[in-house]
């Protein structure tokens, strides 16, 4: 997130590079991206791998009044067990570790997004995706191998009237059973990616005062301010999409568990 | 770069070519997102799922059952602490009732102590107003005997005076005419009449 302007010798402009800092490049040298090529995505996911181990390991201590750490990681811990439990049902717990695992990698992701020069791994739709259709089809599959085929009950509104308000209610159920993935992963990714190019381009507006004195006085303070409050909601939605994300996941898992209505 | 808007674009060098200096590859693949630009995909996946692994191996293995283990462990001390503090509670309730039924008990005896000793006191009372009572009366009895009998001696002692004075009299009077019965009885007769 960094200010990006350039004055490109002696003519001065105002250059705006909002998409910029989600490019996937590698990291020694140049070169093509393979799949195995270490890029800023490898970097910033190493960085959360990092920020997740130390939240755990110094936040494992094992004192009955814990220290600050321990507090914060056992905060976190029953903040997504209750979670699971109260939102996924009891029979969800067991879940619980994958869970705690998404939510710590995207809470990770979306704060080390935040800090300047950073690469938000969250914002990247191949990320979400992954992460949404892991949800989805261990979701579907555990729905299957649970309770057969009377996991299709799920579509079946049993509380509906008649027959064919029945059926046209399943076609919908169907639908947006499978939208599911989609939107879970563009809801998150979507959150991330608008909030940080907005910033981008408030960062571009900064430097118009060495532009244009006259106007740059009045537009320079302002995108400044406008970058401290967009940040601001940017902290508050790097929090809630992680919670909302691993909280969607807690309601297919229940829906999985609990299929008939 | 398709995403880059220019105000004021400098003549003969667009920023993109700056940006190309330092992002080749990129610069060449990105279309206007880079989220949409699918050959970075592989290599996104890739790393994503290693580093998702790591963190499950790290939160299943090593965090979760640690945690667990403290959380369940203070909630344990926790309970046990408050299952301590209710029994000392109701210690303190059982030695206050102890306490209180003592000291009924202590108000009761010494109820009894004192009705007990009014009891006695009063007895002793009555039966010494009750000696009392018949030696004022013996006494009294015998005083009135005895004023009774001085009294009989003295009308006694008056008729004899009377009959002595009555003979002398009726002597030095009449000589030889002295009838000592007659005169007793005239005596006798006057003083009861008299009387």
């Amino acid at each position: 997130m960094a200010t990006e302007t350039e004055s490109h010798g002696g003519e001065e402009g105002l250059v705006f590079h909002p998409m910029d800092q989600f490019l996937v490049t590698p990291l020694f040298g140049g070169g093509e991206v393979h799949w195995y090529t270490p890029t800023n995505v490898t970097l910033w996911m190493a960085l959360t791998l990092l920020g997740v181990a130390c939240l755990l390991v110094m936040g494992g201590g094992r004192a009955i009044v814990p220290s600050r750490f321990q507090s914060v990681a056992e905060l976190s811990y029953t903040f997504i067990h209750k979670m699971v439990e109260d939102v996924g049902s009891r029979e969800a717990l067991p879940y619980f570790p994958l869970i705690f695992t998404s939510f710590l990698f995207i809470v990770f992701s979306n704060f080390l997004g935040l800090l300047p020069l950073a690469f938000t791994t969250t914002s990247h739709i191949a990320v979400t995706a992954v992460l949404a259709m892991a949800v989805f089809l261990g979701v579907t599959v555990l729905g299957f191998a649970k309770h057969g085929l009377g996991f299709l009950k799920l579509f079946w509104v049993s509380s509906a009237p008649t027959v064919a308000l029945r059926v046209i209610l399943a076609l919908i159920e169907v639908i947006s059973y499978f939208v599911r993935p989609v939107s879970h992963s563009i809801r998150l990714a979507g959150n991330m990616m608008a909030g940080h190019a907005v910033i981008k381009v408030f960062a571009a507006f900064a430097p118009l005062v060495t532009i244009s004195f006259g106007l740059g006085v009045l537009v320079t303070p302002l995108s400044i301010l406008a970058i401290t409050a967009i940040y601001a909601l940017e902290v508050l939605v790097a929090f809630i999409q992680a919670y909302v994300f691993t909280i969607l996941t807690c309601v297919y898992l229940r829906d999985a568990l609990h299929p008939s209505h | 770069m398709a995403t880059e808007t220019h105000v004021v674009e400098a003549a003969g060098r667009g920023a993109g070519n700056h940006e190309g200096v330092a992002y080749p590859a990129a610069d060449a693949a990105a279309p206007g997102m880079p989220q949409l630009d699918f050959s970075t995909f592989p290599n996104q996946i890739f790393w994503l799922v290693l580093t998702l692994i790591a963190i499950y191996l790290l939160v299943a293995k090593f965090a979760l059952p640690r945690i667990g283990g403290v959380l369940a462990d203070r909630r344990k001390t926790i309970e046990s602490d408050i299952s301590a503090a209710e029994d000392i509670r109701r210690k303190a309730v059982e030695a206050e009732e102890a306490y209180n039924k003592a000291l009924s008990d202590a108000r009761a005896q010494a109820r009894d102590i004192i009705a007990e000793a009014k009891a006695a006191v009063q007895k002793d009372l009555d039966a010494a107003n009750a000696e009392a009572d018949a030696e004022i009366a013996a006494s009294a009895a015998e005083a009135e005997k005895s004023i009774a009998e001085i009294r009989s001696g003295a009308d006694r002692m008056v008729s004899e005076v009377a009959h002595e004075i009555a003979q002398d009299i009726v002597a030095a009077a009449v000589p030889g005419m002295v009838d000592e019965a007659e005169i007793a009885a005239a005596v006798d007769r006057r003083v009861k009449g008299g009387a």
